[in-house]
């Protein structure tokens, strides 16, 4: 090979690679847009937190508000119910976690309404364990929202909140 | 596809357009000299329905979104405006929300014809899995279409199918946020689905292009399942043989079709989808459409929800599989006496896994449907597999003319 053969050679595997790079760069510069465009945006992050008075929810009632597009259980829960959801062995839970860990304060239960099986909204006040009975697969929560039968594999999720005052919640 | 060398078009406006674009020439050889088997029957008419169904679905697609508004606070009102308002807007969404059941109807016969005949056996593995992945983006089209008018039905089929991805361990919640593109279904949601829906069917016609490609390369299978070997006797050219038998199979199909646009055209739906969608309340009992539901039995069978949808994914790509998952060398189940019966006990299990998937959830039915989930997978992994090594079949013919033949002769087998 000539030595005028050889400098091409290197020249071209220069210009091989340096093209390489930039085009991997620019790859990953229009592929990670493409994908990010479709998380969610500003003006759904935007609108993450609500304010609820809790003043009108009767004991026993359950009260559902939207949050983030979704539901929310707000539950006043009567003596009995917390009776229930404190008093559960954990060793029984498929998700073990206690009451006092799921409740900012008595007697309320925050969860987010829904189903960690495939998402429906669970109906309240049904299902063998007095919390909630889902209607599309079957799954059961008791009065703390923890699993207890069905295909679900965890508790109802207890969402970011806090007591704004003894009558209101921010949650998110 | 065989050459175009031969075809010389009779004007001189077509031999000048020829000599520079040979397109003539490749209908001419695909569609009017092509050979096929000449056993073929009316099993074999179901890929031109297919293809005809493609075009009618993204006929009126195109027209049902000239009148649709993809906002999740009118779109449910825009399908009653087309419905209402629109001049034929109600035949044209009829044709089309039954066009896709019919389009699945078709496809189910073309592929139950496929696994009956052993289509799928070389040489037409890659033609078999083009068919497979048009399946499952016919699946996804359908299913993003569901979600369109937006009604309960829509709504809550949606947060359970885009929920299977939460299944998938550690990143499983931030892929369903990122389908979402928020905390939940919403506008986001919808529009994105619109924008895809409108996308996959072009895609489909992609895809069917290679399985035609990939078709006229191997040539066609057929009831005996044996290869072509003397062209001359063993085929006969597509038109009009296989033209006409094509378009008599299509225009009984299309009766069928116009029965149900005319005179059930809400039979197939849900009637809970004739309410607006609203998240905060689901539905007493979610169904799918009916064409899903086999699957949607498996995924509620199972009592374990990473496994369930497992399952359900499996379900259908075991079928991709199957080339090598049936170790029997012989295609048809004419010759296969075991397979046969076996054939028809999978049918009857596709079938019963429908009907348990469109019942409501009870200790029996999950049962039965455990029962019959197993059965549809032992199919695959267990009597596919055996069978080719202890099932003793029957002769084959010597080749496609000689079973044609023997057909015609009085002493012969009982026909098909
Ligand atoms: C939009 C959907 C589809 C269209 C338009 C389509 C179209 C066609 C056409 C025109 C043929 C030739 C005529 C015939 O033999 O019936 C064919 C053959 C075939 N298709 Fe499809 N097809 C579709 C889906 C599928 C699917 C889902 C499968 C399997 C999973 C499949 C498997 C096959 C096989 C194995 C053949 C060769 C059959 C034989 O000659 O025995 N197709 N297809
Ligand atoms: S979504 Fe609740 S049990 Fe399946």
């Amino acid at each position: 090979m000539s030595g005028a053969a050889i400098v091409d050679q290197n020249r071209r595997d220069f210009l091989f690679l340096a093209t390489g790079a930039v085009g991997a760069v620019g790859v990953g510069a229009v592929v990670w847009p493409l994908i990010d465009q479709m998380n969610p945006d500003a003006s759904t992050l935007a609108l993450a937190a609500i304010e609820v008075d809790i003043t009108a929810i009767q004991e026993g009632q359950i009260v559902t508000v939207k949050w983030r597009g979704k539901p929310v259980f707000i539950r006043h829960r009567t003596a009995k119910e917390i009776d229930e959801a404190v008093n559960t062995p954990i060793s029984e839970l498929r998700d073990p976690q206690t009451d006092a860990e799921r409740v900012k304060k008595a007697p309320w239960l925050v969860v987010v309404g829904i189903c960690t099986h495939l998402g429906c909204v669970p109906l309240g006040h049904e299902g063998k364990y007095d919390g909630w009975l889902c209607p599309c697969h079957g799954s059961v929560y008791d009065t703390s929202g923890r699993i207890r039968q069905g295909p679900a594999p965890l508790n109802l999720e207890v969402p970011e909140y806090a007591f704004l005052s003894d009558t209101k919640v921010r949650i998110g | 596809m065989s050459g175009s060398s031969t075809y010389v078009p009779k004007s001189a406006v077509g031999r000048w357009f020829e000599s520079r674009l040979p397109i003539m020439g490749l209908v001419h050889s695909s569609f009017i000299v092509y050979p096929v088997p000449r056993n073929l029957n009316y099993m074999w008419t179901f890929g031109a329905i297919l293809s005809f169904m493609l075009v009618a679905q993204i006929v009126t697609g195109v027209v049902l979104a000239m009148h649709y508004t993809p906002e999740s606070t009118l779109a449910f009102s825009s399908v009653e405006h087309i419905m209402r308002d629109v001049n034929y807007g109600w035949l044209f969404r009829y044709l089309h929300s039954n066009g896709a059941s019919m389009f699945f109807v078709a496809v189910y016969m073309h592929i139950f014809r496929g696994l009956y005949y052993g289509s799928y056996k070389a040489p037409r593995e890659v033609l078999w899995i083009l068919g497979v992945i048009i399946y499952l983006l016919m699946i996804a089209t359908a299913f993003m279409g569901y979600v369109l008018p937006w009604g309960q039905m829509s709504f809550w089929g949606a947060t359970v199918i885009t929920n299977l991805f939460s299944a998938i361990p550690l990143v499983g919640k931030s892929v369903s946020i990122w389908l979402w593109g928020g905390y939940a279904i919403d506008n986001a949601t919808l529009n994105r689905f619109f924008s895809l829906h409108y996308l996959l069917p072009f895609m489909i016609a992609g895809v069917v292009g290679l399985h035609v490609w990939a078709l006229h390369v191997v040539g066609q299978n057929n009831p005996d399942g044996v290869e072509v070997k003397n062209v001359e006797r063993d085929t006969v050219i597509f038109t009009p043989y296989a033209t006409l038998k094509d378009a008599f199979g299509l225009a009984v199909f299309l009766i069928v079709y116009a029965w149900f646009v005319f005179y059930i055209p809400n039979y197939l739906g849900d009637a809970d989808n004739y309410n607006n969608a609203n998240p905060l309340v689901t539905p007493a009992h979610i169904v799918p459409e009916w064409y899903l539901l086999p699957f949607y039995a498996i995924l509620r069978a199972i009592p374990n929800k990473l496994m369930g949808v497992i399952c359900l994914f499996g379900a259908i790509a075991l079928l991709a599989f199957l080339p090598w998952l049936d170790t029997s060398p012989v295609k048809s189940a004419k010759y296969r006496p075991v397979f046969r019966v076996f054939f028809w006990v999978f049918v009857a299990v596709c079938l019963g896994l429908g009907w348990l998937g469109s019942q409501e959830v009870s200790d029996s039915t999950t049962l039965a449907a455990r029962l019959l989930a197993f059965c549809y997978f032992a199919f695959f992994l267990i009597v596919l597999p055996l069978l080719g090594l202890f099932e003793k079949t029957k002769p084959l013919p010597a080749s496609i003319a000689d079973a044609v033949l023997a057909k015609g002769a009085p002493a012969a087998q009982p026909a098909e």
